[in-house]
């Protein structure tokens, strides 16, 4: 693993950046692509590399420009499309589901959309109801497509190149909150595979499988470094990294040790991967289950921009230590460590995820 | 224009035999368009279209077998069954696809002619749309970035009046269509799309001037649509459309006006068109014949090709 450092903006940035070096086909366009603000960095310097033929800012035009870039991807481009919200593809919807997904398959396979596109779900500083929403679900739901949603620096840079190299189109989620996260990235061309969920912490058997969609799987691993540290409780966590393909069977094999699940998803709880992963788990390894799966996500209201009406909408490592301990039979009120809720007390206000954090994006 | 017409006939007398269990738009009446447009295009230029598509797939040099044998849902359909009349492909042709949401494919078509301006190929992009889809908010987005980048794609709206059995003056303000397009930047003609010469002389000059760089061209075409908006059959009865409409629409007969011109100038004779008729009845026939005996896909393929 090198030690070279990079936040999870910079590997995206680096992986645009080898994508299109490699392989003049390889364009990005999207609405601040060029712009001094870069997609919070993730587009900086590649106008003054590859210059304006092959990096494109684009008219507030979501429908059209995902069709223009299907006709350029139908005609040998790989475009990579950039939408600062997830909210904002649904002006997309047409042409992503009717178009983008259906292409290969409706015309027997004689030719293939290589296209991407980036979508920006999370929370934050009030971004609220249309501005933060989680929908990568939806858009898993449609054959054809592929969903992914890298959480680590590393994954995030493997992944958006293998994204961009992959034929069919594929939608490519990245939380706010994950930009600035900071890891080891290698410096190197490497692809991480679409659709393979990663265990990112063994745990006991006779535990829970915590699986986590995108910036929830690393709110996981700090829940279980806690329960490990201060009661000794050995979760295994894992980042499903892909909504579509689904890897159930990983957290299947997860399940049958440890005979628990608990499913966390950014996203409202109802009709979301997170109730199509339980549906798979149950429906497949129901015999190992030791009791009901589980799930936390958001509730099922649009997500609120005031502070104070937005306090209790988002559960975080804390909710996610005492789901476990309740279903391990140790809630709170009956002796579960209560050094694991100091531990994981949040500090500082909970609509930025660190202190450095701040407004209006 | 013959061979457009004399397919699509035979498909409508054949329909009503079930075995083209698919929604059928035949573009009788229409083929003017699609011929003076394809025309004037090189077999390397690239075609889209939407669910009325049949003339123009044909005009571009689609195979006649391969779309028939797509009607009958059989394994050697243009789309292995997959797509029926609505979905119709020939990447050899150079027809890029046809699909049946509205406006769904200009912008595919503009698309097209982006990656061959960034490539720099000589290529144009053509994408045939009727004055319903001209109401959909997509085209606008496509007409501002192909004038925005001088893309060469031509925009090609055949206006039949009719959205479905909704009349163009209850979904559009009294103004014509192509203004609307000029306004966007791009530079427009229009004209009857019962004259086929009349169409070919204007695609070729907008077809010249988008291969030359001069940016996207709109053309409108006036045209009759004969037949029902879906199926095989007349719908006069239905009385949409006013008696002296209709007459006057069915007289504008593209094939027969165009047929009168050629033979009162004497380029063909008589005995050229009846040389015609007899060829493409036996080509029609047997692109049935073939079809109709090729293999049917199996059930379980159904799963295959959902990804590349």
């Amino acid at each position: 693993m090198s030690d070279r450092l990079l936040t999870y903006a910079q590997a995206l940035r680096e992986a645009l950046e080898q994508a299109m070096a490699d392989d003049p086909s390889v364009i990005v366009i999207g609405e601040g692509v060029p712009d001094p603000k870069a997609i919070f960095g993730t587009t900086s310097g590649l106008i003054e590399r590859f210059g304006p033929n092959r990096v494109f800012d684009m008219p507030l035009s979501e429908n059209g420009m995902t069709g223009v870039c299907i006709g350029a991807a139908l005609s040998g481009m790989r475009p990579v499309m950039v939408h600062q919200r997830i909210d904002f593809s649904l002006l997309a919807m047409d042409q992503i589901v009717n178009n983008a997904a259906k292409w290969h398959y409706m015309f027997d396979g004689q030719a293939s959309v290589p296209l991407v596109v980036r979508v920006i779900i999370g929370r934050g500083w009030g971004q609220g109801p249309q501005h933060s929403q989680g929908l990568h679900g939806m858009f898993a739901q449609v054959p054809g497509l592929k969903v992914v949603m890298p959480s680590t620096p590393h994954d995030a840079k493997g992944m958006l190149a293998a994204a961009i190299r992959d034929p069919n189109p594929v939608l490519f989620v990245e939380h706010r909150w994950l930009h600035p996260v900071t890891a080891p990235v290698p410096d190197g061309r490497y692809e991480v595979p679409l659709g393979a969920a990663n265990i990112l912490k063994g745990g006991d058997p006779d535990s829970v499988t915590i699986a986590g969609f995108s910036y929830a799987a690393l709110e996981a691993l700090e829940a279980a470094k806690a329960l490990s540290s201060c009661d000794g409780i050995e979760v295994e966590v894992i980042d499903m990294r892909s909504a579509r393909p689904l890897d159930s069977s990983t957290v299947c094999g997860s399940v049958r040790r440890t005979g628990r699940l608990l499913v966390l998803d950014p996203a409202f709880e109802s009709g979301g991967v997170s109730g199509e992963l339980i549906a798979q788990v149950t429906e497949d390894c129901f015999a190992s289950l030791a009791a009901a799966p589980e799930r936390l996500c958001l509730p099922d209201h649009p997500g609120p921009t005031s502070p104070y009406l937005s306090e209790t909408y988002y559960p975080g490592p804390q909710q996610i230590a005492e789901r476990v301990l309740r279903m391990l039979g140790k809630p709170l009120d009956l002796g579960g460590s209560s050094a694991v809720m100091q531990a994981l007390a949040r500090t500082g206000r909970h609509d930025v995820p660190h202190t450095s954090f701040s407004g209006p994006f | 224009m013959l061979r457009i017409r004399r397919a699509e006939e035979a498909l409508a007398d054949r329909y009503a035999e079930q075995e083209m269990r698919c929604p059928m738009h035949l573009c009788i009446g229409q083929e003017a368009v699609a011929v003076g447009v394809c025309q004037t295009l090189q077999s390397r230029d690239l075609v889209f279209s939407n669910h009325r598509a049949h003339g123009h797939y044909l005009a571009k040099g689609g195979d006649l077998t391969a779309m028939i044998a797509e009607l009958y849902g059989r394994a050697t359909g243009c789309c292995g069954g997959r797509g029926g009349s609505m979905h119709l492909i020939d990447l050899e042709a150079g027809f890029m696809g046809a699909t049946p949401i509205v406006g769904g494919t200009v912008p595919l078509a503009v698309g097209a002619a982006w990656a061959a301006s960034l490539r720099d190929t000589g290529q144009v992009a053509v994408v045939f749309f009727g004055d319903g889809c001209f109401e959909e908010g997509v085209v606008h987005e496509s007409m501002n970035f192909a004038a925005l980048h001088r893309l060469p794609v031509l925009f090609v709206c055949e206006n039949n009046q009719f959205s479905v059995y909704t009349r163009l003056d209850r979904r559009q303000p009294d103004r014509p269509i192509h203004r609307i397009a000029s306004a966007h930047g791009l530079r427009v003609d229009q004209g009857d799309g019962n004259d086929v010469e009349t169409v070919y002389q204007k695609a070729r000059m907008a077809c010249e001037l988008a291969r030359s760089g001069a940016g996207p061209q709109f053309l409108e075409f006036s045209v009759y649509r004969w037949r029902e908006h879906c199926g095989p059959n007349f719908d006069d009865e239905l009385a949409y459309r006013q008696t002296d409409e209709i007459s006057a629409g069915l007289s504008a007969c593209p094939v027969r006006r165009f047929a009168a011109i050629l033979l009162d100038k004497e380029v063909i004779s008589q005995a050229d068109v009846e040389r015609w008729e007899s060829e493409i009845a036996s080509e029609v026939s047997l692109a049935f014949e073939v079809a109709l005996a090729a293999p049917v896909p199996r059930a379980e393929d159904a799963w295959t090709k959902v990804y590349a």
